[in-house]
C-alpha cells in the first residue's frame, strides 16, 4: 500500500500548531507513515522554515532546497496568525503555491471548513486527529519529479467525517449552530486572532 | 504467574470502568496504538504534557475570573485550550465541562463560568488520579514480569 517513490528521501511534512499536546500527537502520527517531520509553534515560524526572508514583506521567499516540504498540516486556531492565514500566505506565494495544505480543528464549522477548501486547502480534519486521517495525506503529497503510479489511481479525498453533521443543528454541543453570516464572519474570522468567532455577534459588526 | 494474571484481570477490570463511566473515550485507545517499541512511553509523556497545561490553564481561569473587570475572551480562549487538549487525550468528562464553560463566556455569565471552573478542576483532579493509578497498575504488572494487555 506504500507510495513508490523515485527517490529514497522520505516525504518531509510541516506541522504547524500551537498546542505542545497536539503537536507530540501528530509528529507521532505522521512518523508512523515514515514521514519526516518538522513541527513548528507558530504560521510564523512556519513560513519562515518555508524560506519567508522578510517578515515585513511576505513577498520574498527563498526555499531551502535542502528543506524541501512537501505538505504542511496546520491547526486553523493558533494567536498570532491563524491557520487560514497561513494557508493563504502559501497560495499567494509563487514559490510555495504547489505544496499541499491541510487544516485541522477542534471545532466542526461547515463555513469554515468551506472557505478553507476554497482558498486551496487539500483536506481538513476534525481534532483529535487519528491514524485513519493521516492514511488519507498520500494522494496529496507534492515532490519534484514525481509521478507514479499509485499517486495517478488515488482515490480521491474522503471529507465525511468532517463534513457529516450537515443537520443544521448544534453539532459539537457548544452552543451554535454553526451557521453564520458569510461575509462579516469572513472577516471577522480573519481578524480575530483568537478564533473565538462566537464572540462577534452580527449587531456588534453590521451598523 | 498467578500474581501477573491477577493485576492484569485488574487493569483490565480497571480500564473497562474508565471508559464505561466516560472518563475516557476512544481517543485514549487511539494514544496507547501510538505507543510501541520505538515509543515505549508515549502515553505517559503526552497525558504527562496534559497534567502540567491544565494545572497553569487552571491557575489562569482562577486568575482572569477574579479580574474586576473580566476579559471573557480570555476566559474562552483558556477554556478552548483545555478542551482542544482534554479532547486529545480522551479526557471526555473534562471536555463535556468546558463545552459549557465555553457558553458561559459567550453569555459573559459570571457565576456560570465560575461554577465551570469549580466543575472542570472537579473533573480534572478525578481522572488525573484515574491516570495515576492506571499507570501504577500498568508498572506493577511490568515489574511483575507481565505485558499489559490491550485493550480493543
Amino acid at each position: 500500500m506504500g507510495v513508490i517513490s523515485i527517490s529514497e528521501t522520505p516525504l518531509h511534512v510541516l506541522a504547524v500548531d500551537d498546542s505542545n499536546i497536539d503537536r507530540k500527537l501528530i509528529e507521532r502520527l505522521l512518523k508512523t507513515f515514515s514521514y519526516h517531520v518538522t513541527a513548528v509553534d507558530s504560521g510564523i515560524k512556519a513560513l519562515e522554515f518555508l524560506g519567508l526572508q522578510d517578515v515585513e514583506n511576505f513577498q520574498s521567499f527563498s526555499p531551502n532546497p535542502e528543506e524541501e516540504v512537501n505538505l504542511v498540516i496546520t491547526d486553523y486556531c493558533m494567536p498570532g496568525m491563524t491557520g487560514f492565514e497561513l494557508l493563504r500566505k502559501i497560495k499567494e506565494s509563487k514559490s510555495l503555491k504547489d505544496i499541499p495544505v491541510v487544516i485541522m480543528s477542534s471545532d466542526n464549522i461547515p463555513a469554515r471548513i468551506n472557505r478553507c477548501l476554497e482558498e486551496g486547502a487539500e483536506e481538513f480534519f476534525l481534532k483529535p486527529v487519528r491514524l485513519s486521517d493521516v492514511d488519507k495525506l498520500k494522494p496529496y503529497f507534492s515532490k519534484n519529479d514525481r509521478k507514479t503510479t499509485d499517486e495517478e489511481e488515488c482515490v480521491s479525498s474522503d471529507r465525511s467525517r468532517a463534513m457529516d453533521d450537515d443537520d443544521g443543528g448544534d453539532v459539537d454541543g457548544d452552543g451554535d449552530d454553526g451557521v453564520e453570516a458569510w461575509s462579516d464572519e469572513n472577516e471577522q474570522i480573519e481578524k480575530d486572532q483568537s478564533c473565538h468567532h462566537k464572540m462577534f455577534k452580527i449587531e456588534d459588526v453590521v451598523p | 504467574m498467578a500474581a501477573v494474571s491477577q493485576l492484569q484481570r485488574q487493569f483490565i477490570e480497571y480500564t473497562t470502568s474508565l471508559y464505561n463511566e466516560g472518563y475516557l473515550d476512544d481517543q485514549f485507545t487511539q494514544l496507547q496504538k501510538l505507543q510501541d517499541e520505538s515509543n515505549p512511553e508515549f502515553v505517559v509523556e503526552v497525558v504527562s504534557l496534559f497534567f502540567e497545561d491544565s494545572e497553569k490553564l487552571l491557575n489562569n481561569l482562577a486568575t482572569a475570573l477574579q479580574q474586576k473587570i473580566v476579559d471573557y475572551k480570555q476566559v474562552d480562549s483558556h477554556v478552548h485550550q483545555f478542551k482542544g487538549s482534554s479532547s486529545s487525550i480522551g479526557a471526555q468528562r473534562v471536555t463535556n465541562v468546558c463545552v459549557h464553560f465555553r457558553n458561559y463566556c459567550e453569555e459573559k455569565n459570571l457565576d456560570g463560568c465560575l461554577r465551570c471552573l469549580q466543575q472542570v478542576k472537579h473533573e480534572y483532579i478525578l481522572v488525573r488520579n484515574k491516570l495515576e493509578t492506571l499507570f501504577r497498575l500498568e508498572q506493577q504488572i511490568v515489574q511483575a514480569g507481565g505485558s499489559i494487555p490491550m485493550m480493543e
